[in-house]
């Protein structure tokens, strides 16, 4: 049988989805009343007054709830989901505003009504009155402190962190050169084509809460609405339907609307269901990204970084249930490829009156690759060296590995590379893009009139983040094979990826084996889908339950067989001995002899109750021994694997309108072993149009007052077809990770990473003029330009005059 | 396929008077006639998806920029997101349940989204499978650049769009390789 485990095919899950039978959140529930919430317009501000009187004669109205109405648990503030001790300042929202609002979209009121329109109606008829406050709106006016979010919050910290490996500031004085960075990063956002969503509904009989959200963890939400509920775990139960993305946002539990709607469901008796609308997902889910950084940076002749210290500012919006992991990983992950020399790092976590912030695909990376990357360029500019060169002098090499950067890491565990080899990687990426021959195409375009400019950028990801995930597997006496495991999927391809790797670990045809995820029906125990960890933590756990499942068919059949079970293998879903195939039981009969019944309804039982034979001075279940050919394993490893990549990309840049076009984009990868390159190069395709827009079209364009002005895609300029690149090269590197089963490493988030540095170096090449913040627009371009242009200069040719030539 | 005809009519009758506020809408979708009891602001999406539970349509952005609700109107491209069902009465209407062929076949742009792995999460794919179809009735042979032309107008977040222009051309192949010739 062909092995499926690095096998390009095509993907289980797209029959139904392309058919339209995909069922996602708001395909469920018809029967269901609809909820809809009364939002702040205000981005801080007391509430002073709630008057529903107006609502109440809307036909079809069911119920209006606020603040005051909630019981319990629901009426304290939401969890602090990741603790910290340099979070010394956590504040989480509540519910519905408890008396002040922090951000505009903040919810304020629910209405459950018999559809969306008429809940729609009479949130509108809702009067609340509000008495303004200062809002406090991006980093600058949150360092400044002028006002503050939270009135008990002094400077708008949250939180405020220092890592160091070394003295930072000695290495730095010491050095040859120095350089001082300043750099900034705006807001986007993970804006999957569904939004948020949940469905509740109360069985009455049974006295059990069943939940469908839109989640990337459904244990999560599990737990958190049976704390919230007052109810034992075991009478709640979450599905994750469909999903129609997630990106990171749908990591954060629970959303408001996520305990409201099951509080409602079982206080009334009745299915409600919630569906985000569009402007509802710009205001009041979740934004990444924003943060400002200072680099001093101390260097050698060669361009060797001997000291660097990075201090930043990070905006995490009103409130901070997911902690301070955005910041954590910026301060460790910005090292990417190389050896820093000795490190200092100090960032705080500031409050502002906008949406929260929370990871979004990347989550901090493509703030501190963008960082880190322009540090090198920086000093590659200054000492008019080769920007590879540069980077290549500053590599960790492949026989340091592993390397351990003496820093914590997100997960808590110390930030330890496990494998990699960059400076093949970047042979590659040169050879892909064709770096060392830049020049003569330069020149050529430059004859042609044309500016051309190209740039580069390196990231290492650490990826398969623990605590753990787990997995079960069942063969069925049919000889299909069940998975279950708990993490969730949005478009991933797990039920393929997964299904690959147990047809191979249980000897079975792909076409046999079922995967389920995110249900705690299936399986209780899970994290989530973040981090790129889905492969890594949930792949693992899967392949460790089939080889259990395996272990114990061949168990069953060599008694069966009367052979030894190392004389056994399992193939095309037949166990046999060793080179004999027409010596096989089919391994749904050996399910069948595992389990002795007493009740025989098919064919299959008859052959297998407990008067059909068998040693009679033996119970029928040996001691120790359980009925099935199952297998239930966790997966749990010791730190984070490390993936790694590094893009180039050529741009053109228009010296008259500044326009940036795309010309080449090159992606070389390296996520250890390979599941299925078809999947991973698709993953890749999505992280670098979302790179795209990152760099040169999304942001969150709020006034001072905290209204975001651009709440739409009309507004918000998501990439369509036309401004990603028309083809993405790709070459993959293998540098399998020590730390699994299977040598996997994570590539979900990979493409998106240096989306923001190599753009930002490409444009910094082609017009030479330092680019320092991201994303950047024609409009902000051509600015660039009228600055950098001085009386008697010929305006920026590349290459000549900032020193940015190769 | 109700795309293939080349025939639109919309059949222009007078909206039959209100009851209780609802007005009964009926249409022909995927080749069946369906009556609804609907409100005037009703979408024709919402009716769609929920007063005949035809889910398959989707909505992304409910302002007519993400494409997801795309369905074929009389064999045109329209956003069902951006019309009221009461507008739509009387209309021939394919939705991404209907592109299937009637011996449950997957059509060749539904195919070739298997064949060149175009979708991932699958939310937006409904709305680019409808808008291909109906180009491709127009465009048989789509250049690449033209592939990325008809597909101009949908919204992704997954895929970076490179595997759907794919499957635009795998799509015109697949229509026009004899043993996958249309039956409609």
């Amino acid at each position: 049988m062909t092995s499926m485990f690095g096998e390009p095919i095509a993907r289980l899950e797209d029959d139904r989805l392309l058919r339209g039978n995909g069922a996602y959140l708001d395909d469920l529930g018809h029967d269901a009343l609809a909820a809809a919430f009364v939002r702040s317009p205000h981005a801080h501000a007391r509430v002073v007054d709630i008057d529903v009187s107006a609502a109440l004669d809307v036909a079809g109205l069911v119920a209006v709830y606020t603040y005051e109405d909630l019981p319990g648990r629901l009426a304290e503030p939401l969890p602090q989901l990741i603790p910290h001790p340099a979070l010394t300042h956590g504040r989480t929202g509540y519910p519905l505003a408890a008396g002040e609002v922090n951000y505009v979209g903040e919810p304020v009121v629910m209405v459950v009504a018999q559809d969306r329109y008429l809940a729609e109606d009479a949130a509108e008829r809702i009067v609340v009155d509000y008495e303004p406050l200062p809002a406090v709106v991006g980093v600058d006016a949150a360092r400044a402190a002028d006002y503050l979010v939270h009135a008990d919050v002094p400077g708008n910290v949250a939180g405020h962190l220092v890592q160091s490996n070394g003295d930072a500031a000695v290495a730095i004085e010491a050095a040859q050169h120095v350089l001082e960075l300043d750099l900034y990063v705006e807001r986007s956002a993970s804006t999957p084509l569904e939004g948020r969503g949940v469905l509740a509904r109360w069985d009455t009989e049974s006295r059990r809460l069943l939940i469908w959200t839109s989640t990337q963890t459904s244990t999560g939400v599990r737990a958190a609405v049976a704390t919230k509920l007052d109810l034992a775990l075991s009478d709640v139960d979450v599905i994750t339907p469909d999903v129609g993305g997630g990106f990171g946002v749908k990591i954060v539990h629970p959303w408001p609307e996520e305990v409201l709607v099951p509080w409602a469901a079982r206080r009334l008796g009745r299915p409600v269901k919630y569906t985000e609308d569009r402007i509802e997902h710009f205001v009041a889910s979740a934004h990444e990204r924003g943060q400002r950084h200072q680099v001093k940076v101390g260097f050698d002749d060669e361009g060797r970084v001997l000291g660097l210290d990075v201090r930043f500012w990070h905006d995490n919006g009103a409130y901070i249930p997911y902690g301070l992991i955005v910041p954590i990983i910026t301060s460790t992950q910005l090292l990417g490829p190389y050896k820093p020399g000795a490190y200092r790092v100090e960032f705080s976590s500031l409050y502002t009156n906008t949406v929260i912030v929370t990871p979004y695909r990347g989550a901090g990376r493509p703030q501190g690759v963008f960082v880190m990357e322009r540090t090198m360029d920086a000093i590659a500019a200054a000492l008019r060296l080769d920007r590879a060169a540069v980077r290549e002098r500053n590599f960790i090499r492949p026989e340091e590995m592993p390397y351990d950067h003496g820093l914590i890491f997100q997960d808590g565990r110390p930030l330890i590379y496990d494998s990699g080899d960059y400076p093949a990687s970047l042979a590659k990426l040169k050879a892909l893009v064709g770096w060392d021959e830049f020049e003569a195409e330069r020149a050529a375009a430059r004859d042609e009139g044309r500016r051309l400019g190209i740039g580069l950028a390196c990231y290492v990801e650490g990826t398969g983040v623990g605590p753990y995930e787990g997995a079960h597997v069942v063969v069925e006496t049919s000889g299909k094979v069940k998975v279950a495991t708990g993490l969730t999927s949005q478009g991933q391809g797990h039920q393929t990826v997964f299904a690959q790797i147990v047809a191979d670990e249980l000897g079975v045809p792909i076409g046999d084996v079922e995967v389920v995820t995110g249900d705690t029906r299936a399986f209780g125990y899970a994290v989530g889908t973040f981090a790129s960890r889905a492969a890594v933590m949930s792949g693992s756990a899967v392949a460790l339950a089939a080889r259990a499942a395996r272990a114990k068919a061949i168990r069953v059949a060599a008694a069966a067989l009367e052979a030894s079970p190392d004389d056994l293998e399992i193939a095309d879903g037949i166990v046999r001995i060793k080179g004999d195939p027409e010596s096989g039981i089919a391994i749904g009969t050996v399910a069948v002899l595992s389990n002795p019944l007493r009740y025989a309804f098919d064919e299959a039982a008859k052959a297998a109750t407990q008067f059909a034979g068998g040693d009679i001075n033996a119970p029928p279940v040996a001691e120790g021994d359980e009925p099935g050919i199952e297998g239930r394993e966790f997966f749990s490893p010791l730190r984070s694997t490390f993936a790694s990549g590094m893009h180039a990309v050529v741009v053109e840049t228009d010296p008259l309108t500044a326009e940036i076009k795309i010309v080449r984009y090159c992606v070389v990868h390296d996520c250890g072993t390979l599941i299925n390159p078809r999947i991973v190069e698709g993953q890749i395709h999505g992280g670098v149009a979302q790179g795209v827009g990152g760099a040169l079209y999304e942001r969150m364009e709020y006034d001072e007052t905290g209204q975001l002005q651009n709440a739409s895609f009309m507004d918000f300029l998501m990439p369509y077809v036309s401004e990603v690149p028309a083809g993405i090269e790709i070459d993959h590197l293998e540098t399998p990770s020590p730390l699994n089963p299977l040598g996997i490493k994570g590539a979900g988030e990979a493409g998106v990473i240096p989306g923001a540095a190599v753009f930002a170096a490409a444009i910094e090449d082609a017009e030479g003029i330092p680019v320092t913040s991201m994303p950047i627009s024609p409009s902000e371009l051509f600015s660039l330009r009228e600055a950098a242009w001085q009386p008697g200069e010929a305006g920026g040719e590349p290459g000549e005059n900032g020193g940015h030539g190769q | 396929m109700a795309s293939g005809d080349g025939n639109p009519t919309i059949n222009d009758r007078v909206i039959n008077q209100p009851q209780d506020g609802l007005f009964d809408v009926s249409l022909i979708v995927n080749g069946v006639t369906r009556t609804a009891w609907v409100p005037a602001r009703r979408l024709l999406s919402d009716c769609l998806r929920h007063d005949l539970r035809l889910t398959g349509t989707h909505v992304g952005c409910e302002h007519g920029v993400c494409g997801a609700c795309t369905v074929l109107l009389d064999g045109v491209a329209v956003r069902s997101c951006l019309m009221l069902a009461v507008t739509a009465d009387g209309a021939r209407i394919t939705t991404v349940e209907g592109l299937t062929r009637p011996d449950g076949t997957l059509s060749p742009v539904q195919q070739a989204f298997a064949d060149c792995h175009g979708l991932q999460c699958g939310f937006c794919t409904p709305g680019f499978l409808t808008a291909i179809t109906a180009a491709l009735e127009e465009n048989p042979e789509p250049s690449p650049e033209e592939a990325r032309e008809i597909i101009g107008g949908n919204l992704c977040r997954c895929t970076g769009y490179q595997n759907i222009v794919k499957a635009v051309l795998r799509a015109a192949e697949l229509r026009a390789a004899p043993d996958q010739v249309d039956t409609s």
